[in-house]
């Protein structure tokens, strides 16, 4: 897995995936239509604002809500590199792996870091360095399921690996 | 015969893996009984399950794609996606494709049809599958991708997980439902109380609720983070099937001597109509103790409040009263056959004289779809079940959760209330 290098923009508790895009543009599936309205109901300038390899950082429970996958593809779209956060909502954080978004938990950098800060994080080693306030932050390790189907480039190219193996 | 006690949860994975027992924690690959789409999410499980090549579904039987979101399709780009999942339904002759007036809402839908019963492994690209574990079925959200995952092999992966036992014990005062109960709860223990958890609902209160009730219940499981929400089979369960479904069901209980993170209890003699404030289905308060919230929009319908047992209780407040004329109030029976049943019934009759209006089956305004949108800096009482920012409309709009007696009560005063106010 590469390493990344962003800056964080930082999100409180319980991002919906209502914020992360509003249900009113679901009517399509293409990601750069979808990615024009990320998080638009929280920061509606969040898809102009953001350069490509930013990192979004939130507290606990983010992706809670709905089951569309238009959120993360939304999130990956508009060029975003990693969420890091306290943790996750069980349905966003399959549908992140499936879709090959990257996703960190750690609750000490999801604290820590505010918008700007310039961060690197070393997915493999499990690390996010906070460059802005020279620190560095542990992440909890990929479970080894979930890192197989990263590896495999997501759930689809994981099945068909197995199909193909019989 | 010894064997190791566990939850339902468990119980049911168990049963699907063909093993002695499961233990939180551990990842099961199991066999799905039923997968479902809907609208916004086929086209895109469509997407990804065409990328790879293989033409053939594990199951045309075993899929049902209800377009019930966006319809009767609301603009151009809608009825484009409901035609790809029309053209994906012919070409693989999938026998449980529904829109127009075949469709309803599909966590309504699917049961009445006889779908699911005890037992089953259910997946769902839509958040609130959890609803059927009312009837004692494992079903869950999953994303596209994971749903075109199963369509291709039949099989989805899980984590096996923790149960939290909720006990209901107590009296219920007059007017409180299964929707209040479950927002009690989430008000409890927070929207991410239950987070990857199993929610077991039991108790002398759960056995005395309608069906109708223990769908609302589990439908929101997922409000508090929940994986599953589950009530074990009993008479009620098995007397719904029979009336629906031909197929036979897998009836499991839970052991008694099960191992659980938690049991929390809830004396419910002490809990009165409640609702979730904005902007969290956790933001919980008994309308006793609110302000006058004066209200635009009352909504009473979607996969958790739209069955007929819903429009009832409505009709009962209704009728005879006029909606206040500062209110708009939208009326959605679930499905077409309680629809037809409401109109039979006479609950339609009573909903128009009233002032209010009878929508179509369509989960439309919950998700701020159509059929019912918030302007800026309105707030509506709805029977739906998440009040996020910008839900039902503009993000300065206000969603207010709450029961279909509480909905329509504050739809005739105006004013968020309960049915006690209007003398009933």
């Amino acid at each position: 897995m590469n390493n990344i290098k962003g800056k964080a923009w930082k999100f409180g508790d319980n991002i919906d995936t209502d914020v992360i895009i509003p249900a009113r543009y679901l009517n399509t599936t293409d990601p750069q239509e979808l990615a024009k309205h990320c998080m638009e109901d929280a920061d509606p300038e969040f898809s102009k604002k953001v350069k490509p390899g930013d990192i979004i950082v939130a507290g606990k429970n983010f992706g809670c809500g709905s089951s569309r996958e238009h959120a993360p593809i939304a999130i990956k779209a508009c060029g975003i590199s990693c969420v890091i956060a306290e943790s996750f909502a069980r349905i966003f954080y399959r549908n992140a792996f499936n879709t090959g978004l990257l996703i960190l938990e750690c609750p000490e950098a999801s604290k820590d870091i505010e918008t700007g800060d310039e961060l690197e994080v070393y997915p493999e080693e499990g690390k996010i360095v906070n460059l802005t306030k020279n620190k560095t932050y542990t992440t909890k390790p990929l479970p080894q399921f979930m890192k197989e189907i990263l590896e495999d480039g997501g759930l689809i190219p994981h099945i068909m690996k197995r199909l193909k193996q019989g | 015969m010894g064997k190791k006690p566990m939850t339902l949860a468990e119980k049911i994975l168990t049963q699907k893996v063909g093993k002695e027992y499961v233990e939180p924690g551990e990842l099961v690959e199991v066999p799905v009984d039923l997968t479902l789409a809907n609208d916004i999410t086929g086209p895109l499980a469509i997407k990804v399950f065409e990328s790879t090549g293989i033409n053939e579904v594990f199951d045309p039987e075993k899929i049902a794609l209800v377009m019930d979101h966006f319809t009767p399709n609301k603009d151009i780009k809608s009825a484009e996606q409901v035609r790809i999942c029309r053209e994906f339904a012919r070409k693989h002759k999938i026998t449980h494709y529904y829109e127009g007036g075949a469709c309803g809402i599909e966590h309504a839908l699917l049961p009445e049809l006889g779908l699911v019963v005890p037992g089953d492994i259910v997946i769902g690209a839509d958040s609130h599958t959890c609803t059927y574990g009312a009837l004692g079925a494992f079903a869950t959200g999953v994303g596209s991708t994971d749903l075109a995952g199963a369509w291709l092999t039949g099989k989805t992966w899980f984590k096996v997980p923790e149960t939290i036992k909720f006990v209901y014990y107590g009296t219920l005062k007059p007017w409180v439902t299964g929707k209040d109960l479950i927002l009690y709860t989430i008000g409890d223990i927070g929207v991410d109380g239950a987070l990857y958890k199993a929610m077991e609902f039991t108790g002398e209160v759960i056995e005395k609720l309608s069906m109708s009730d223990r769908f609302a219940m589990c439908n929101m499981a997922i409000e508090a983070g929940g994986k599953v929400g589950l009530i074990a089979p009993d008479k009620k369960t098995l007397a719904f099937v029979k009336k629906h479904s031909n197929r036979t069901p897998l009836v499991l209980k839970p052991d008694k001597k099960a191992n659980y993170l938690e049991i929390r209890e809830y004396d419910v003699s002490k809990i009165d109509p409640v609702v979730a404030l904005p902007h969290l289905p956790s933001n919980v308060k008994p309308v006793k103790d609110l302000p006058k919230i004066y209200i635009d929009q009352v909504v009473i319908g979607s996969c958790t409040n739209g069955r007929l047992e819903d429009l009832i209780i409505a009709a009962k407040i209704l009728k005879g009263k006029k909606i206040n004329p500062n209110v708009r109030c939208i009326i959605i029976p679930a499905t077409p056959k309680i629809y037809k049943e409401a109109l039979k019934k006479g609950l339609i009759e009573i909903f128009i004289e009233s002032g209010a209006i009878v929508s179509p089956p369509t989960c439309g305004p919950c998700l701020g779809g159509h059929m019912g949108i918030l302007a800026k800096g309105e707030k509506a009482v709805a029977t739906t079940n998440r009040n996020f920012v910008g839900r039902m409309g503009h993000p300065e709009s206000e969603v207010y959760l709450a029961s279909p007696a509480v909905a329509a009560a504050s739809a005739v005063l105006g004013y968020i209330a309960t049915p006690e106010e209007l003398g009933l």
